[in-house]
C-alpha cells in the first residue's frame, strides 16, 4: 500500500477543467519528482495532498485522495492536523517576520505545544535536520529576513520538519535559489527522505534526477507516464516523456 | 523648446515645495511668537493696580490668590503671609457704596483723591482701581504686578481668562480634558476598528466586502458638525439617562463621537495593511497547521502592525485635533475631570470658542496660542512614537 494514493482525480477551477482523471500511488519514504511544461497541473495536483487548494474559491474535486489509507476529502477530516502531517515547502522562501528561533517554533505552538525545553530542543533537531545549526546557532533571535535566500529556504524546509510531518510537499523549491543553495537544497532532500516521503515539483530535469526515486510526467492535466526515475530518464515508454526530457518542447 | 519646458516644470515644483515648506516653518514661528508672548503679560491688568494701606506688609501675591481674595475665598490676610486681619475688596463700582454721587463729581473727577484716601483709612482693605486713581500722597502700597509665570501656567488647576483683576490661565484642566477625552476615544474606537478590519480583510465575502468598505469611507466625509450634531441629539440623551446624570454632555458623550469619527481612519488603514500582508505568509502558516484564527493573530496582524498602527495614530490625531463635534457635546466645563461622565473642555474646543472673543495681542489671546503650541507637541510626540513602533516592527 502506498503512502498516498490518488484515485481518479478531476480538479476544476470553476469551469477550467485542470486535472483529468489522475491516478497515482506515492510509497512511503520516496522522492517523487513531478515534472512537466507550466501549466501542467503538476503543482496543483501536489497542492490537493494538504488540501491548500480549499482556498481557492469555485474550485472542486471528484476522485479520492488518500494519506495512509485515510480519505483526506471525506467529510469530519481537520484541515489542521491533515496540514501537520503533510509539511509543504514553497516556492520562494516565505520565513515569517519573526526571529529565526520563534520561526520554527510557530508550528509547535500553533499546535498547542508550551513546553519551552521541548520546543527549545526541536528548534535545535530541525535546525540540524536541515543543516543549518551551525550557521545560525549564534542569532537564533535575529530576524530570519537577515538570513541569505538559501537559508531562509533551509529555514523554511526546517520549519515545515519541526512539527515532525510524515509526507513534505515541495513546490520547486530551489527555483529562486542560485546554484550553491539549491545543492545544499537537494543534498538535504537526500537527508530527509529517511524520515518522510517527499513529493518534489520541479521544472529542473536535472533536479529531477538528481534527487527523486520516482518521477511523474504531466501534461495538459493528465499524468502521461509515472515510473522509476532511471527509466522516465533513460528508457521512457512514452514519446511526450521522450521530448519534453530531451527538451524538444516545455 | 522641450528641454526649456522640463527646466521650467523642474523650477516650478522645485519653487512650490520650498515655498510650501517655508510656509509650514512660517506658520510654527508664528505660533511661537504668539505663545511665549503669555509669559511676558503681567497679571494684573494693564493699566490698574491693586492697592493696599501702606502698613500692609503683604507685596506679592499669585493670579490664583487675587481670585480667590476677590471671590472672598480667602477672607483673611493671615492665609497671605500678613497680619491676622479681615480682607476687604474694594473695585472701582462699588465706589458709590462709600461716596454719595455728588461728592465723587460728573466725571469720578475726585473719585481718586476720594478711593485712596479710603484705602489708607482701611488697614485690611484691598483695592483694585486704576492706576491713575491711585494718589501717591495718600501713602498706599501697592501689590507687585509680576509676569505670568510658566509655573501658573502648565501646573495651574483654574482657567478663568477673562476673571478680573488677575485672569488665570492654569492650562491643566484643559489638557487634561484632551487627554482623556482621546484616550477614551481610542480606548472605544481601537478594538471595535481592529475587529471590524480583520473580518473585512479576513472573513468577510468579497460581496459583503465590496458593499462594507466604501460604506466605512463614506463616514469619513461626513463633516464633523453633523456628528456633533447626531452626538448632541442622540447620544447626550441616552447617556443622561442611563448613568442618571444632570447633564448629559460630558467626557463620555465626546469620547463616543470621536470614537465613531476615528473609526473609518482606523479600519480602512489597518485593513488595508492587512490585506497587504503576502498571501505567501498566510499560506506558510496554514500549512503549519495553524488554524484562519491562529494565522490571523499570530501571522497576519503583527505582520501589519506597522500600517495599524499608523492607523490607529491617525485616529488618535483626528480624535486630539478634532474641535466642533466635542465643542458640542462635552459641555465645556474648564475643570480637572476626575470622572469621564463629568462635563470637561478640549484645548482645541477652548480655542475655537474663545478666540472670537479675545483681544488681539492680550494675554488671552496669547493664551490660546500656547494652547495652539501644546496641541502641536502633543501630535508631534504621537507622531514621532508612531514611526518608532512601525521602524521597529520592519523586522
Amino acid at each position: 500500500m502506498g503512502k498516498i494514493e490518488a484515485k481518479d482525480v478531476h480538479f476544476y477551477y470553476g469551469a477550467f477543467h485542470a486535472l483529468k482523471g489522475i491516478t497515482m500511488e506515492i510509497p512511503q519514504n520516496k522522492v517523487v519528482a513531478f515534472i512537466g511544461p507550466s501549466g501542467c497541473g503538476k503543482s496543483t495536483f501536489l497542492r490537493l495532498f494538504n488540501r491548500m487548494n480549499d482556498l481557492i474559491a469555485g474550485a472542486r474535486l471528484d476522485g479520492s485522495i488518500k494519506i495512509d489509507g485515510q480519505d483526506i476529502y471525506a467529510p469530519g477530516i481537520e484541515v489542521d492536523d491533515l496540514r501537520k502531517n503533510v509539511g509543504m515547502v514553497f516556492q520562494r522562501p516565505n520565513p515569517f517576520p519573526k526571529s529565526i528561533f520563534d520561526n520554527i517554533a510557530y508550528g509547535l505552538r500553533v499546535n498547542g505545544i508550551k513546553d519551552k525545553e521541548f520546543i527549545r530542543q526541536r528548534v535545535e533537531e530541525s535546525l540540524r535536520g536541515a543543516a543549518l545549526w551551525d550557521e545560525v546557532k549564534d542569532k537564533l533571535n535575529a530576524s530570519a529576513y537577515a538570513l541569505s535566500g538559501g537559508q531562509q529556504q533551509r529555514l523554511c524546509i526546517a520549519r515545515a520538519m519541526a512539527v515532525s510531518p510524515s509526507v513534505l510537499l515541495m513546490d520547486e523549491p530551489a527555483s529562486a535559489l542560485d546554484p550553491i543553495s539549491t545543492a545544499k537544497v537537494e543534498e538535504l532532500i537526500c537527508e530527509l527522505r529517511k524520515e518522510v516521503t517527499i513529493v518534489i515539483v520541479t521544472h529542473n530535469m536535472q533536479q529531477a534526477s538528481r534527487v527523486s526515486d520516482m518521477t511523474a510526467f504531466f501534461y495538459m492535466g493528465e499524468l502521461v507516464e509515472y515510473d522509476d526515475t532511471k527509466t522516465i530518464f533513460i528508457n521512457p515508454h512514452e514519446e511526450a516523456t521522450q521530448n519534453y526530457i530531451t527538451g524538444r518542447f516545455g | 523648446m522641450k528641454k526649456f519646458l522640463e527646466k521650467a516644470v523642474r523650477w516650478l515644483l522645485t519653487a512650490s515645495g520650498f515655498v510650501t515648506s517655508l510656509v509650514i516653518l512660517l506658520i510654527i514661528a508664528f505660533l511661537f511668537a504668539e505663545g511665549a508672548g503669555l509669559f511676558r503679560e503681567h497679571t494684573i491688568e494693564e493699566g490698574y493696580v491693586l492697592a493696599l494701606h501702606g502698613d500692609n506688609p503683604v507685596k506679592e501675591m499669585t493670579a490664583a490668590e487675587i481670585k480667590a481674595v476677590f471671590d472672598e475665598d480667602i477672607t483673611s490676610w493671615e492665609a497671605l503671609g500678613g497680619p491676622d486681619m479681615p480682607i476687604e475688596t474694594f473695585r472701582l463700582e462699588d465706589a458709590d457704596k462709600y461716596f454719595p454721587e455728588e461728592q465723587l463729581g460728573a466725571q469720578y473727577e475726585n473719585a481718586g483723591r476720594l478711593i485712596s484716601s479710603l484705602i489708607a483709612s482701611r488697614p485690611g482693605m484691598i483695592a483694585f482701581i486704576p492706576e491713575s486713581m491711585a494718589d501717591a500722597d495718600a501713602g498706599l502700597s501697592f501689590i507687585e504686578d509680576n509676569t505670568i509665570s510658566p509655573k501658573e501656567v502648565f501646573a495651574g488647576t483654574e482657567w478663568f481668562p477673562t476673571a478680573t483683576p488677575a485672569p488665570l490661565f492654569g492650562m491643566w484642566p484643559l489638557l487634561a480634558g484632551t487627554l482623556w477625552v482621546s484616550f477614551f476615544a481610542i480606548l472605544f474606537a481601537l478594538p471595535f476598528g481592529i475587529s471590524i478590519a480583520v473580518y473585512m480583510a479576513e472573513i468577510a465575502s468579497p460581496k459583503v466586502r465590496g458593499f462594507l468598505k466604501p460604506v466605512i469611507e463614506l463616514l469619513n466625509g461626513i463633516p464633523s458638525v453633523v456628528y456633533g450634531f447626531f452626538g448632541l441629539i442622540v447620544i447626550v440623551p441616552i447617556l443622561q439617562q442611563v448613568f442618571g446624570l444632570p447633564v448629559g454632555e460630558s467626557g463620555l458623550a465626546g469620547s463616543i463621537v470621536l470614537a465613531i469619527m476615528a473609526l473609518p481612519t482606523i479600519v480602512s488603514v489597518s485593513e488595508d495593511a492587512m490585506r497587504n500582508c503576502p498571501p505567501s505568509l498566510r499560506e506558510a502558516s496554514l500549512a503549519l497547521g495553524a488554524t484562519q484564527w491562529q494565522t490571523i493573530y499570530r501571522v497576519v496582524i503583527p505582520s501589519s502592525m506597522s500600517g495599524i498602527a499608523s492607523g490607529v495614530v491617525l485616529g488618535i490625531g483626528r480624535a486630539v485635533g478634532e474641535t466642533m463635534a466635542v465643542l458640542m457635546v462635552t459641555g465645556n466645563a474648564a475643570v480637572v475631570p476626575t470622572s469621564i461622565l463629568e462635563p470637561l473642555r478640549t484645548i482645541p474646543a477652548t480655542i475655537a470658542a474663545e478666540l472670537g472673543e479675545a483681544p488681539t495681542g492680550g494675554a488671552h489671546y496669547q493664551s490660546l496660542f500656547l494652547l495652539g503650541i501644546i496641541l502641536f507637541f502633543i501630535t508631534f510626540i504621537i507622531n514621532l512614537s508612531v514611526e518608532y513602533i512601525s521602524a521597529r516592527n520592519k523586522g
